[in-house]
């Protein structure tokens, strides 16, 4: 009886080392210009060349500028991080969708748009939020650039084998509550470190009634408790989301890989050595308070107040995160004033996420007290796609600018950023201090809260949203 | 990679949970193509009380007092006590490269984060996991003994106190021996060419789509 986790480890097991470590086969590897730079160089010193060339697959991201992409990147040092990927992917062979071609993109959005990943397979980015990947049934996490430059000389990872821990969701998710809010009430019960040392595989009814974006969404924040893979079993949806893809097989191999990936989910009998149940029912939609994602609460909730917190150092930390985001306990969260609201990243910067975005935001407008309001797609193509279906329009109607795809504000290494001070309803995946800014307060929710937040200018239940007055 | 045999060293404590990889680096600093030169940016958000960004004489800004990093006597330290899950948050390996830069060797916490622990090891870094009563009186005993060190012997796998209490600490030993050793283990996988290959040749057989 094997976990799904059991299953993509033993099929990927190179040699057991005998020391309680094995070497580790690795499929895929994605690549971007931050992390991969200084792996390079030491290929270059050590005169080595990537194991199979055809593994890899890169893409700028992080750097990429918004705006007036044809003029270039205006910071010389961002500048310079993406021309060394260039020039990389050039002299070692590697497929790279460069920052003019439509097919660039967030790299954990672009590999599955391109079929690039696919069940079964091991998935590896010098990059946290490649557990984004696990949605496919494919055992996908992130490393340091050293183990970026181990994986492009060896097409291997010396890695020990996680424990594995069962997220169990049961029951249906009301209207409004989406893969966003289920992950980070997940976050929200067992903490940032309590997926620490395992890999998950989330499972039950709510998932299997997730589509594959809210999967992708669901396993991208699988880090954000701690675990370094997050999973969800193959089913027909995933099949129906890779075919025709231009990485995805065709034909008699097509067929072939499909019998393959019919038997990528757990045994009924097996045992994990941790299983967590949530009833998706009981959820609301969810808003970040604080620093840290596990500081989240229920829209219709109150800002906790530290001093009811039994744990001195959750209560110092809870203490410390209010100082940081300007608030004051026992309030509602419905009553915190927003300036900016960002729509995009590798967590909810697909079609999907667009889409659902756009049904809050038609027909309004966004508030008079927010000062930007930014939906920046996760690739060229879901762009082209949004616009196909007349999005873009909604978005900009309503007063939202509409960006070229990157990371953008979910990290603000390019010129998108926060302002000291300033407050942002974002759907990106970490809201820790400085992340969107030095001194931007990041709280984190769903596309659909996002864009009504834009909407009321204020955080808002998305799901009263149709009986409310307009502002 | 610089092997980690013993150290002695002084302690430095950061007396706060999750501390994450953006507070370690901010991302700012990882425009880099380099490794080395993060150490004056360790903690840039709260050591300093301006904005940092690339290429700023960080000798000319305004640090912060009220920092601990910052203070006299914690100067030239090169063991960070720190709390639960350390290094939380990105993979960038630029924190283990802005803490070895800035002369951090060892660290002494209850729990770290996955990705931060593992890139730890591959840069000559022992980040050591005590218990969490231990862990309290560390943070009592530093903070009332200025000049406070620890002697940390791996191949013993023990932390001794300056009063002789000894303190034994576990780890895998692979990366026991990596540490010890400075193994490159690049190096060491290359070793197992031969079963990369069959392992490759079987699984074309078996998944050839994976391969075109």
């Amino acid at each position: 009886m094997q976990t799904l986790y059991d299953k993509l480890w033993n099929s990927h097991v190179v040699r057991d080392n005998g020391d309680g470590t094995s070497l580790i086969y690795i499929d895929r590897h994605l690549v971007h210009e931050v992390t991969s730079p200084q792996a390079f160089d030491g290929l270059r010193l050590a005169g080595r060349k990537p194991w199979r060339v055809s593994a890899n697959l890169a893409t700028p991201d992080h750097n990429v500028p918004t705006t007036q992409r044809t003029q270039g990147i205006v910071d010389p040092i961002s500048r310079l991080q993406v021309d060394t990927l260039d020039q990389n992917c050039a002299e070692f062979g590697i497929t790279e969708f460069k920052m003019l071609d439509v097919r660039q993109g967030i790299v954990h959005v672009i590999g599955p748009e391109q079929g690039a990943t696919l069940p079964g397979m091991t998935v590896v980015c010098g990059d946290s939020h490649t557990s984004t990947h696990g949605a496919f049934g494919a055992l996908a996490f992130g490393i340091g650039t050293s183990e970026v430059e181990h994986a492009l000389a060896t097409q291997c990872l010396i890695l020990k084998k996680a424990k594995s821990m069962l997220v169990q969701v049961d029951g249906k998710a009301g209207n409004g509550v989406t893969a966003k809010d289920i992950i980070l009430a997940i976050i929200g019960k067992i903490g940032t470190a309590g997926g620490s040392g395992y890999a998950i595989e989330f499972g039950g009814e709510a998932i299997r009634a997730l589509s594959m974006e809210g999967r992708m969404t669901l396993c991208n924040m699988a880090i954000e408790a701690g675990a370094r893979a997050g999973m969800v079993a193959v089913d027909a949806k995933t099949i129906d989301y890779i075919r025709g893809r231009p990485f995805a097989p065709r034909g008699e191999l097509w067929d072939r890989a499909l019998h393959s990936w019919h038997g990528l989910t757990s045994d009924a009998q097996a045992t994990f050595d941790n299983v967590v149940s949530l009833n998706a029912a009981d959820l609301k939609p969810q808003v970040t308070w604080g620093t840290s994602p596990e500081m989240v609460i229920d829209i219709d909730a109150n800002i906790p107040d530290p001093a009811t917190f039994s744990d001195q150092v959750k209560r110092e930390g809870a203490k410390a995160a209010l100082r940081y985001m300007g608030l004051a306990p026992n309030i509602p969260i419905t009553s915190v004033a927003l300036d900016k609201i960002f729509i995009g990243s590798c967590t909810n910067a697909r079609i999907e996420d667009l889409r659902a975005a756009a049904v809050i935001v038609q027909g309004r407008k966004v508030a008079k007290n927010i000062k930007l309001a930014m939906v920046v797609p996760g690739s060229g193509l879901v762009k082209q796609q949004a616009e196909r279906e007349g999005l873009d329009k909604i978005f900009r109607a309503a007063g939202f600018e509409w960006r070229e795809p990157g990371c953008s504000m979910c990290l603000a290494m390019n010129a998108d950023r926060l302002e000291p001070g300033e407050r942002c309803a974002s759907t990106s995946n970490r809201n820790f201090e400085g992340r969107q800014g030095q001194g931007g307060r990041t709280h984190l929710v769903s596309p659909a809260m996002a864009a009504a937040a834009a909407v009321f200018g204020r955080f808002v239940d998305v799901r009263e949203l149709a009986t409310s007055p307009l502002p | 990679m610089q092997k980690f045999t013993t150290l002695t060293g002084l302690v430095v404590p950061l007396d706060r949970a999750n501390v994450d990889t953006d507070a370690i680096i901010p991302k700012q600093f990882l425009k880099s193509i380099k490794r080395t030169g993060f150490g004056p940016n360790l903690f840039d958000e709260w050591r300093y009380l301006d904005h940092g960004e690339p290429g700023m004489d960080n000798s000319k800004r305004p640090i912060n007092p009220d920092f601990v990093l910052n203070q006299a006597r914690y100067k030239g330290a090169q063991i960070l006590l720190a709390r639960e899950n350390f290094g939380c948050g990105s993979s960038r390996e630029h924190a283990p490269w802005a803490l070895l830069d800035y002369g951090i060797r060892a660290m002494l916490a209850p729990s770290y984060a996955d990705i931060f622990y593992n890139n730890c090891f591959k840069n000559g870094i022992l980040p050591i996991v005590v218990d969490t009563k231990t862990l309290e009186q560390l943070f009592r005993e530093v903070q009332v003994t200025p000049g406070y060190p620890l002697n940390i012997d791996l191949a013993a796998q023990t932390v001794v106190t300056p009063s002789g209490q000894k303190i034994s600490f576990e780890l895998d030993a692979f990366r026991k021996q990596c540490l010890l050793n400075g193994l490159d283990d690049i190096g060491l996988t290359l070793q197992h060419v031969e079963a990369i290959r069959a392992y490759e040749s079987k699984r074309k057989q078996e998944a050839p789509w994976l391969f075109s």
